[in-house]
Protein backbone atom coordinates (compact mmCIF):
# COMPACT_ATOMS: atom_id res chain seq x y z
CA UNK A 1 0.00 0.00 0.00
CA UNK A 2 1.19 3.21 -0.57
CA UNK A 3 1.37 5.06 2.59
CA UNK A 4 3.24 8.72 2.11
CA UNK A 5 5.41 10.07 5.02
CA UNK A 6 4.70 13.80 5.15
CA UNK A 7 7.32 15.43 7.15
CA UNK A 8 6.57 19.54 7.19
CA UNK A 9 4.09 21.37 9.33
CA UNK A 10 1.91 21.65 6.24
CA UNK A 11 2.09 17.84 5.86
CA UNK A 12 0.71 17.89 9.31
CA UNK A 13 -2.23 19.86 8.89
CA UNK A 14 -3.21 18.20 4.94
CA UNK A 15 -3.39 14.80 6.98
CA UNK A 16 -5.54 16.36 9.56
CA UNK A 17 -8.40 17.53 6.86
CA UNK A 18 -8.17 15.31 3.78
CA UNK A 19 -9.67 12.31 5.61
CA UNK A 20 -12.51 14.71 7.41
CA UNK A 21 -13.24 15.79 3.70
CA UNK A 22 -13.11 12.45 2.48
CA UNK A 23 -16.26 11.94 4.27
CA UNK A 24 -18.59 13.65 2.29
CA UNK A 25 -17.25 11.21 -0.58
CA UNK A 26 -19.51 8.19 -1.49
CA UNK A 27 -18.74 5.10 0.72
CA UNK A 28 -17.96 3.20 -1.77
CA UNK A 29 -14.75 5.37 -2.83
CA UNK A 30 -13.80 6.04 0.72
CA UNK A 31 -10.38 4.28 1.58
CA UNK A 32 -7.28 4.80 3.31
CA UNK A 33 -5.36 4.65 0.19
CA UNK A 34 -7.19 7.09 -1.86
CA UNK A 35 -6.95 9.52 1.60
CA UNK A 36 -3.24 9.34 1.53
CA UNK A 37 -2.42 10.05 -1.74
CA UNK A 38 -5.02 13.38 -1.97
CA UNK A 39 -3.05 14.11 1.27
CA UNK A 40 -0.02 13.20 -0.56
CA UNK A 41 -0.93 15.19 -3.74
CA UNK A 42 -1.95 18.70 -1.65
CA UNK A 43 1.01 18.29 0.04
CA UNK A 44 3.33 18.19 -3.20
CA UNK A 45 0.89 21.31 -4.70
CA UNK A 46 1.17 23.57 -1.61
CA UNK A 47 5.47 22.63 -1.38
CA UNK A 48 5.08 23.14 -5.12
CA UNK A 49 3.62 26.82 -4.65
CA UNK A 50 5.68 27.84 -1.72
CA UNK A 51 9.34 26.96 -3.20
CA UNK A 52 8.06 29.14 -6.24
CA UNK A 53 6.92 31.96 -4.61
CA UNK A 54 10.20 31.96 -2.24
CA UNK A 55 12.36 31.68 -5.10
CA UNK A 56 10.72 33.61 -8.10
CA UNK A 57 9.63 35.63 -5.57
CA UNK A 58 13.13 36.51 -4.16
CA UNK A 59 14.58 37.30 -7.57
CA UNK A 60 12.88 41.04 -8.75
CA UNK A 61 14.03 41.61 -4.45
CA UNK A 62 17.59 40.64 -4.97
CA UNK A 63 17.27 42.56 -8.56
CA UNK A 64 16.52 45.48 -6.78
CA UNK A 65 18.80 44.84 -3.81
CA UNK A 66 21.86 44.52 -5.88
CA UNK A 67 21.02 47.67 -7.95
CA UNK A 68 21.00 49.80 -4.80
CA UNK A 69 24.19 47.89 -2.94
CA UNK A 70 25.75 48.41 -6.29
CA UNK A 71 24.87 52.09 -7.01
CA UNK A 72 25.81 53.32 -2.96
CA UNK A 73 28.93 51.63 -3.48
CA UNK A 74 29.87 53.63 -6.59
CA UNK A 75 28.61 56.89 -4.63
CA UNK A 76 25.52 56.85 -6.89
CA UNK A 77 21.51 56.40 -5.71
CA UNK A 78 20.13 53.81 -8.00
CA UNK A 79 16.34 53.57 -8.66
CA UNK A 80 14.71 56.37 -7.86
CA UNK A 81 11.52 57.30 -10.25
CA UNK A 82 9.31 54.62 -9.69
CA UNK A 83 7.84 54.14 -6.38
CA UNK A 84 9.04 54.95 -2.99
CA UNK A 85 13.55 54.91 -3.31
CA UNK A 86 12.14 53.26 -6.77
CA UNK A 87 11.24 49.98 -5.29
CA UNK A 88 8.66 49.39 -8.11
CA UNK A 89 11.22 49.53 -10.92
CA UNK A 90 12.24 45.67 -11.02
CA UNK A 91 8.21 44.94 -11.42
CA UNK A 92 8.12 47.51 -14.39
CA UNK A 93 11.21 45.77 -16.14
CA UNK A 94 9.55 42.40 -15.26
CA UNK A 95 6.31 43.53 -17.41
CA UNK A 96 9.01 45.27 -20.21
CA UNK A 97 10.48 41.20 -20.08
CA UNK A 98 7.07 39.69 -20.76
CA UNK A 99 6.57 42.00 -23.57
CA UNK A 100 9.68 41.54 -25.39
CA UNK A 101 9.78 39.91 -28.56
CA UNK A 102 10.85 35.79 -28.82
CA UNK A 103 12.96 35.24 -31.82
CA UNK A 104 15.81 33.58 -32.64
CA UNK A 105 18.16 34.34 -35.09
CA UNK A 106 18.99 32.04 -38.28
CA UNK A 107 21.45 29.32 -38.39
CA UNK A 108 20.48 28.84 -34.64
CA UNK A 109 19.77 24.81 -33.70
CA UNK A 110 15.85 25.35 -32.65
CA UNK A 111 15.55 22.59 -30.20
CA UNK A 112 18.83 23.32 -28.26
CA UNK A 113 18.56 26.80 -28.03
CA UNK A 114 15.46 26.65 -26.51
CA UNK A 115 15.86 23.86 -24.54
CA UNK A 116 18.69 25.78 -22.29
CA UNK A 117 17.13 27.95 -20.11
CA UNK A 118 14.81 25.07 -19.18
CA UNK A 119 18.09 22.93 -18.02
CA UNK A 120 19.33 26.13 -16.21
CA UNK A 121 16.63 26.75 -14.29
CA UNK A 122 15.73 22.67 -12.90
CA UNK A 123 19.06 23.13 -10.49
CA UNK A 124 18.11 25.96 -8.25
CA UNK A 125 14.36 24.62 -7.67
CA UNK A 126 15.37 21.16 -7.11
CA UNK A 127 18.48 22.75 -4.01
CA UNK A 128 15.58 24.87 -3.03
CA UNK A 129 13.52 21.66 -2.04
CA UNK A 130 16.04 20.22 -0.34
CA UNK A 131 17.24 23.16 2.37
CA UNK A 132 15.43 22.86 5.74
CA UNK A 133 14.22 26.49 6.61
CA UNK A 134 12.79 25.68 9.28
CA UNK A 135 12.64 22.74 12.15
CA UNK A 136 10.43 21.21 10.04
CA UNK A 137 9.56 23.20 7.24
CA UNK A 138 11.42 20.95 4.45
CA UNK A 139 10.16 19.94 1.66
CA UNK A 140 12.20 16.53 1.07
CA UNK A 141 14.42 15.55 4.10
CA UNK A 142 16.16 12.62 2.55
CA UNK A 143 19.30 11.30 3.63
CA UNK A 144 21.03 12.13 0.21
CA UNK A 145 20.97 15.84 0.39
CA UNK A 146 24.62 16.34 -0.01
CA UNK A 147 24.96 14.14 -2.71
CA UNK A 148 21.99 15.58 -4.25
CA UNK A 149 22.89 19.50 -4.58
CA UNK A 150 26.91 18.23 -5.82
CA UNK A 151 25.31 16.33 -8.60
CA UNK A 152 22.59 18.60 -9.66
CA UNK A 153 24.45 21.54 -9.45
CA UNK A 154 26.00 19.91 -12.09
CA UNK A 155 23.14 20.63 -14.61
CA UNK A 156 23.59 24.29 -14.87
CA UNK A 157 26.76 24.06 -16.93
CA UNK A 158 24.80 21.85 -19.23
CA UNK A 159 22.10 24.35 -20.05
CA UNK A 160 24.79 27.04 -20.35
CA UNK A 161 27.00 25.09 -22.41
CA UNK A 162 24.07 24.19 -24.79
CA UNK A 163 22.65 27.87 -25.44
CA UNK A 164 26.22 28.53 -26.02
CA UNK A 165 26.99 26.32 -28.57
CA UNK A 166 23.91 26.26 -30.16
CA UNK A 167 23.56 30.26 -30.60
CA UNK A 168 25.75 29.67 -33.83
CA UNK A 169 27.59 33.01 -32.52
CA UNK A 170 31.31 33.54 -31.43
CA UNK A 171 30.57 35.02 -28.30
CA UNK A 172 28.36 32.94 -27.33
CA UNK A 173 30.56 29.61 -27.78
CA UNK A 174 33.59 31.50 -26.61
CA UNK A 175 31.21 32.50 -23.49
CA UNK A 176 29.48 29.26 -22.79
CA UNK A 177 33.52 27.69 -22.96
CA UNK A 178 34.74 29.58 -20.64
CA UNK A 179 31.99 29.43 -18.20
CA UNK A 180 32.07 25.52 -18.51
CA UNK A 181 35.29 25.38 -17.78
CA UNK A 182 35.26 27.67 -15.20
CA UNK A 183 32.22 25.86 -13.64
CA UNK A 184 33.63 22.11 -13.92
CA UNK A 185 36.75 23.64 -12.38
CA UNK A 186 35.46 25.08 -9.12
CA UNK A 187 32.49 22.75 -8.92
CA UNK A 188 35.33 20.19 -7.62
CA UNK A 189 36.28 22.54 -4.73
CA UNK A 190 32.73 23.38 -3.71
CA UNK A 191 32.07 19.70 -3.49
CA UNK A 192 35.53 18.92 -1.22
CA UNK A 193 34.20 21.83 1.33
CA UNK A 194 30.96 20.21 1.26
CA UNK A 195 32.92 16.81 1.99
CA UNK A 196 34.75 18.60 5.14
CA UNK A 197 31.08 19.51 6.17
CA UNK A 198 29.91 16.04 5.93
CA UNK A 199 33.30 14.43 8.18
CA UNK A 200 32.80 17.36 10.49
CA UNK A 201 28.81 16.03 11.27
CA UNK A 202 28.57 12.45 10.42
CA UNK A 203 25.55 12.71 7.83
CA UNK A 204 24.64 13.62 4.30
CA UNK A 205 21.29 14.58 5.29
CA UNK A 206 20.92 18.44 5.64
CA UNK A 207 18.27 18.30 8.42
CA UNK A 208 21.28 16.39 10.60
CA UNK A 209 23.38 18.91 9.71
CA UNK A 210 21.48 21.63 11.11
CA UNK A 211 20.56 20.47 14.11
CA UNK A 212 24.34 19.13 15.16
CA UNK A 213 24.93 23.12 14.83
CA UNK A 214 22.38 23.66 17.44
CA UNK A 215 23.32 25.55 20.38
CA UNK A 216 25.11 28.59 20.99
CA UNK A 217 26.72 30.69 18.30
CA UNK A 218 30.14 28.61 19.27
CA UNK A 219 28.51 25.44 17.98
CA UNK A 220 27.76 26.25 14.52
CA UNK A 221 30.01 24.82 12.02
CA UNK A 222 32.35 27.85 11.11
CA UNK A 223 33.61 28.32 14.90
CA UNK A 224 32.84 24.94 16.06
CA UNK A 225 35.94 23.57 14.94
CA UNK A 226 38.62 26.64 15.27
CA UNK A 227 40.57 28.29 12.63
CA UNK A 228 39.71 25.61 9.79
CA UNK A 229 35.60 25.90 10.09
CA UNK A 230 36.19 29.76 8.91
CA UNK A 231 39.02 28.68 6.44
CA UNK A 232 36.11 25.95 5.09
CA UNK A 233 33.90 29.14 4.81
CA UNK A 234 36.18 31.16 3.15
CA UNK A 235 36.74 28.69 0.40
CA UNK A 236 33.21 27.66 0.27
CA UNK A 237 32.30 31.54 0.10
CA UNK A 238 35.09 31.43 -3.19
CA UNK A 239 33.89 28.45 -4.80
CA UNK A 240 30.27 28.81 -4.98
CA UNK A 241 30.91 32.86 -6.37
CA UNK A 242 32.60 31.00 -9.63
CA UNK A 243 29.84 28.43 -9.23
CA UNK A 244 27.67 31.11 -10.02
CA UNK A 245 29.75 32.69 -12.47
CA UNK A 246 29.34 35.82 -10.16
CA UNK A 247 31.80 38.67 -10.34
CA UNK A 248 34.74 38.90 -9.80
CA UNK A 249 34.38 35.69 -11.11
CA UNK A 250 31.93 36.62 -14.20
CA UNK A 251 34.72 35.96 -16.90
CA UNK A 252 32.25 34.21 -18.98
CA UNK A 253 29.91 36.98 -19.59
CA UNK A 254 33.01 39.95 -19.59
CA UNK A 255 30.69 42.64 -21.43
CA UNK A 256 34.31 44.04 -22.85
CA UNK A 257 35.54 40.94 -24.31
CA UNK A 258 32.83 38.51 -25.00
CA UNK A 259 29.32 41.21 -24.76
CA UNK A 260 27.17 38.84 -23.06
CA UNK A 261 28.95 35.47 -23.37
CA UNK A 262 26.54 32.71 -23.48
CA UNK A 263 23.31 34.62 -23.79
CA UNK A 264 24.02 37.00 -26.23
CA UNK A 265 21.42 35.68 -28.94
CA UNK A 266 18.29 35.18 -26.12
CA UNK A 267 16.17 37.73 -25.77
CA UNK A 268 12.62 38.04 -23.89
CA UNK A 269 11.79 35.54 -21.49
CA UNK A 270 14.46 33.12 -22.21
CA UNK A 271 17.10 35.74 -21.76
CA UNK A 272 14.98 36.43 -18.41
CA UNK A 273 15.42 32.51 -17.35
CA UNK A 274 19.01 33.03 -17.53
CA UNK A 275 18.72 35.84 -15.58
CA UNK A 276 16.27 34.09 -13.12
CA UNK A 277 18.85 31.19 -12.56
CA UNK A 278 21.08 33.53 -11.49
CA UNK A 279 19.23 35.33 -8.84
CA UNK A 280 18.00 31.75 -7.50
CA UNK A 281 21.23 30.57 -7.47
CA UNK A 282 22.19 33.38 -5.57
CA UNK A 283 19.42 32.71 -3.31
CA UNK A 284 20.08 28.86 -3.05
CA UNK A 285 23.62 28.89 -2.97
CA UNK A 286 23.84 31.36 0.46
CA UNK A 287 20.66 29.08 2.01
CA UNK A 288 23.46 26.13 1.25
CA UNK A 289 26.30 28.09 3.17
CA UNK A 290 23.68 29.39 6.17
CA UNK A 291 22.89 25.58 6.34
CA UNK A 292 26.11 24.14 6.57
CA UNK A 293 28.01 27.08 7.81
CA UNK A 294 26.15 29.52 10.04
CA UNK A 295 24.05 27.24 11.87
CA UNK A 296 20.35 26.80 9.89
CA UNK A 297 17.66 27.74 11.61
CA UNK A 298 18.92 28.28 14.88
CA UNK A 299 19.04 31.60 16.40
CA UNK A 300 22.15 32.89 17.41
CA UNK A 301 22.32 32.21 20.82
CA UNK A 302 25.30 33.51 22.81
CA UNK A 303 25.19 31.44 26.38
CA UNK A 304 23.01 33.50 28.59
CA UNK A 305 19.70 32.56 29.41
CA UNK A 306 17.86 36.17 29.70
CA UNK A 307 18.92 37.04 26.28
CA UNK A 308 18.44 33.45 24.67
CA UNK A 309 14.60 32.94 25.31
CA UNK A 310 13.99 36.18 23.17
CA UNK A 311 16.22 35.27 20.72
CA UNK A 312 14.53 32.11 20.37
CA UNK A 313 10.81 33.23 20.60
CA UNK A 314 12.16 34.59 16.97
CA UNK A 315 10.73 31.66 14.51
CA UNK A 316 13.23 29.81 12.59
CA UNK A 317 12.48 30.65 9.15
CA UNK A 318 13.20 34.60 9.93
CA UNK A 319 16.49 33.47 11.40
CA UNK A 320 16.96 31.27 8.22
CA UNK A 321 16.52 34.31 6.12
CA UNK A 322 18.19 36.84 8.30
CA UNK A 323 21.26 34.93 7.09
CA UNK A 324 20.71 34.07 4.44
CA UNK A 325 20.14 37.65 3.43
CA UNK A 326 23.38 38.43 4.84
CA UNK A 327 25.46 35.80 2.74
CA UNK A 328 23.28 37.59 -0.05
CA UNK A 329 24.36 41.08 1.19
CA UNK A 330 28.17 39.74 1.23
CA UNK A 331 28.09 37.93 -2.15
CA UNK A 332 26.97 41.09 -3.65
CA UNK A 333 29.75 43.37 -1.65
CA UNK A 334 32.24 41.08 -3.09
CA UNK A 335 30.61 41.78 -6.89
CA UNK A 336 31.14 45.36 -6.27
CA UNK A 337 34.45 45.69 -4.84
CA UNK A 338 36.71 43.05 -6.32
CA UNK A 339 38.63 43.24 -9.90
CA UNK A 340 37.99 40.59 -12.52
CA UNK A 341 40.54 37.88 -13.05
CA UNK A 342 42.01 37.14 -16.33
CA UNK A 343 41.04 33.17 -17.40
CA UNK A 344 44.31 31.41 -16.96
CA UNK A 345 44.67 33.33 -13.62
CA UNK A 346 41.01 31.88 -12.38
CA UNK A 347 41.86 28.55 -13.78
CA UNK A 348 45.11 28.01 -11.79
CA UNK A 349 43.84 29.25 -9.01
CA UNK A 350 41.21 26.86 -9.11
CA UNK A 351 43.69 23.73 -9.90
CA UNK A 352 46.89 25.64 -8.03
CA UNK A 353 45.61 27.03 -4.72
CA UNK A 354 42.14 26.05 -4.01
CA UNK A 355 42.38 22.46 -5.16
CA UNK A 356 45.59 21.75 -3.09
CA UNK A 357 44.37 23.71 0.10
CA UNK A 358 41.47 21.34 -0.13
CA UNK A 359 43.15 18.39 0.19
CA UNK A 360 45.12 19.50 2.90
CA UNK A 361 41.40 20.97 5.14
CA UNK A 362 40.44 17.47 4.50
CA UNK A 363 43.18 15.61 6.56
CA UNK A 364 43.46 18.53 8.71
CA UNK A 365 39.56 17.70 9.25
CA UNK A 366 40.11 13.69 9.25
CA UNK A 367 42.72 14.33 12.14
CA UNK A 368 40.25 16.70 14.22
CA UNK A 369 37.81 14.18 13.68
CA UNK A 370 39.90 11.53 14.74
CA UNK A 371 41.26 13.22 17.74
CA UNK A 372 38.40 14.95 19.21
CA UNK B 1 9.86 7.10 -0.39
CA UNK B 2 7.25 9.75 -0.71
CA UNK B 3 10.03 12.32 -0.37
CA UNK B 4 11.79 11.08 -3.52
CA UNK B 5 8.70 11.54 -5.44
CA UNK B 6 8.28 15.18 -4.32
CA UNK B 7 12.11 15.86 -5.52
CA UNK B 8 11.19 14.29 -8.64
CA UNK B 9 8.05 16.64 -9.35
CA UNK B 10 10.96 19.46 -8.28
CA UNK B 11 13.32 18.46 -10.80
CA UNK B 12 10.83 18.90 -13.62
CA UNK B 13 9.47 22.06 -11.96
CA UNK B 14 12.10 24.59 -12.96
CA UNK B 15 12.32 23.46 -16.85
CA UNK B 16 8.26 23.43 -16.48
CA UNK B 17 8.26 27.24 -14.91
CA UNK B 18 10.50 27.97 -18.10
CA UNK B 19 8.79 26.31 -20.66
CA UNK B 20 5.95 28.25 -19.38
CA UNK B 21 7.57 31.49 -19.40
CA UNK B 22 8.65 31.03 -23.09
CA UNK B 23 5.18 29.99 -24.25
CA UNK B 24 3.83 33.39 -22.36
CA UNK B 25 6.68 35.29 -23.75
CA UNK B 26 6.00 34.32 -27.39
CA UNK B 27 1.65 35.05 -26.77
CA UNK B 28 2.62 38.01 -25.18
CA UNK B 29 5.57 39.74 -26.93
CA UNK B 30 5.86 42.26 -29.53
CA UNK B 31 6.50 40.98 -33.26
CA UNK B 32 8.29 42.49 -36.00
CA UNK B 33 9.03 41.05 -39.94
CA UNK B 34 11.73 39.17 -39.92
CA UNK B 35 14.42 40.99 -41.83
CA UNK B 36 17.67 39.71 -42.81
CA UNK B 37 19.76 42.26 -40.47
CA UNK B 38 17.35 41.18 -37.82
CA UNK B 39 18.11 37.22 -38.45
CA UNK B 40 22.45 37.94 -38.36
CA UNK B 41 24.04 36.66 -35.55
CA UNK B 42 25.39 39.47 -33.32
CA UNK B 43 28.28 41.19 -34.03
CA UNK B 44 29.59 44.75 -33.11
CA UNK B 45 29.10 46.59 -36.39
CA UNK B 46 30.19 44.61 -39.07
CA UNK B 47 29.03 41.57 -40.75
CA UNK B 48 30.21 37.90 -39.48
CA UNK B 49 31.94 35.63 -41.33
CA UNK B 50 32.71 32.09 -41.50
CA UNK B 51 30.68 29.33 -39.50
CA UNK B 52 30.28 30.23 -35.77
CA UNK B 53 31.17 26.37 -34.37
CA UNK B 54 34.51 27.51 -34.58
CA UNK B 55 37.59 25.03 -33.62
CA UNK B 56 38.39 25.86 -29.76
CA UNK B 57 41.65 25.34 -27.48
CA UNK B 58 42.00 20.92 -26.73
CA UNK B 59 42.64 22.84 -23.31
CA UNK B 60 39.00 22.67 -21.97
CA UNK B 61 38.98 19.16 -23.09
CA UNK B 62 41.84 18.38 -21.00
CA UNK B 63 40.32 20.40 -17.52
CA UNK B 64 37.37 18.54 -18.34
CA UNK B 65 39.13 15.02 -18.15
CA UNK B 66 40.78 16.06 -14.97
CA UNK B 67 37.31 17.42 -13.52
CA UNK B 68 35.99 13.78 -14.39
CA UNK B 69 38.93 12.15 -12.11
CA UNK B 70 38.20 14.45 -9.29
CA UNK B 71 34.71 14.76 -9.09
CA UNK B 72 34.61 10.98 -9.43
CA UNK B 73 36.94 10.92 -6.53
CA UNK B 74 34.80 13.28 -4.25
CA UNK B 75 31.66 10.81 -4.65
CA UNK B 76 34.14 7.85 -3.70
CA UNK B 77 35.28 9.83 -0.65
CA UNK B 78 31.76 10.71 -0.11
CA UNK B 79 30.01 7.67 1.79
CA UNK B 80 33.84 6.97 3.74
CA UNK B 81 33.79 10.44 5.10
CA UNK B 82 29.67 10.19 6.02
CA UNK B 83 30.63 7.59 8.39
CA UNK B 84 34.34 8.57 9.17
CA UNK B 85 33.28 9.50 12.86
CA UNK B 86 31.57 6.25 13.20
CA UNK B 87 34.88 4.49 12.18
CA UNK B 88 37.29 6.53 13.86
CA UNK B 89 34.72 6.01 17.44
CA UNK B 90 35.11 2.00 16.45
CA UNK B 91 30.88 1.79 16.15
CA UNK B 92 31.36 -0.24 12.64
CA UNK B 93 32.87 -3.17 11.98
CA UNK B 94 35.82 -1.42 9.96
CA UNK B 95 39.32 -1.19 11.82
CA UNK B 96 39.93 2.62 11.58
CA UNK B 97 43.75 2.21 10.86
CA UNK B 98 42.67 0.22 7.79
CA UNK B 99 40.46 2.54 6.99
CA UNK B 100 42.74 5.43 7.58
CA UNK B 101 45.92 3.61 5.32
CA UNK B 102 43.13 2.73 2.89
CA UNK B 103 42.63 7.18 2.36
CA UNK B 104 46.42 7.75 2.48
CA UNK B 105 46.77 5.64 0.08
CA UNK B 106 43.72 6.83 -1.92
CA UNK B 107 44.78 10.35 -1.74
CA UNK B 108 47.99 10.01 -2.82
CA UNK B 109 47.43 8.42 -6.12
CA UNK B 110 45.24 11.42 -6.24
CA UNK B 111 47.52 13.98 -5.55
CA UNK B 112 50.10 12.33 -7.72
CA UNK B 113 47.72 13.06 -10.66
CA UNK B 114 47.72 16.29 -10.20
CA UNK B 115 51.43 16.66 -9.36
CA UNK B 116 51.99 14.61 -12.95
CA UNK B 117 49.48 16.40 -14.84
CA UNK B 118 51.22 20.35 -12.85
CA UNK B 119 54.36 19.00 -14.34
CA UNK B 120 53.40 18.36 -17.68
CA UNK B 121 52.19 22.05 -17.97
CA UNK B 122 48.56 20.54 -17.94
CA UNK B 123 47.46 23.37 -15.85
CA UNK B 124 48.94 25.96 -17.52
CA UNK B 125 46.77 28.13 -19.86
CA UNK B 126 48.04 30.19 -22.79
Amino acid sequence: MFVPSITNPIGDVVREWVPKLAEYLPVAIQSETLNSIVAFLVNAVICVIAVCAVNIGSAPILIYMERKVCAHVQCRLGPMRLGWHGTIQTIADVLKMLFKEVYNPGGVDKIMYYMAPLIVLIAPFMVAALIPFGPTLVVADVDMGIPLIIAVNGFGVLGILLGGWSSNNKYSLLGALRSGAQMISYEISFAMILLFVVMITGSTNLMDITQSQSGTVLDWMIFKVPVIGFIAFILFFISSTAEMNRAPFDIAEAEQELTGGYHTEYTGTPFAMFYLAEYIALVTNSALATTCFLGGFHAPCIGVAAVDTYLNMVPGVVWFFAKVYFMIWCYMMVRWTFVRPRVDQLMSFEWKFLLPVNLVMLVIGAIYVALF
Amino acid sequence: MSEYIILSIFLFLGAFIAAAATVVGLLLGYRTKKTKNKMAPYECGMETFGNARIQFKVGYYLFALLFLVFDIEALFLLPVMANFKEIMAGHTVLSPVVVVIDLVVFLAILVSGLAYAWKKGLLKWE
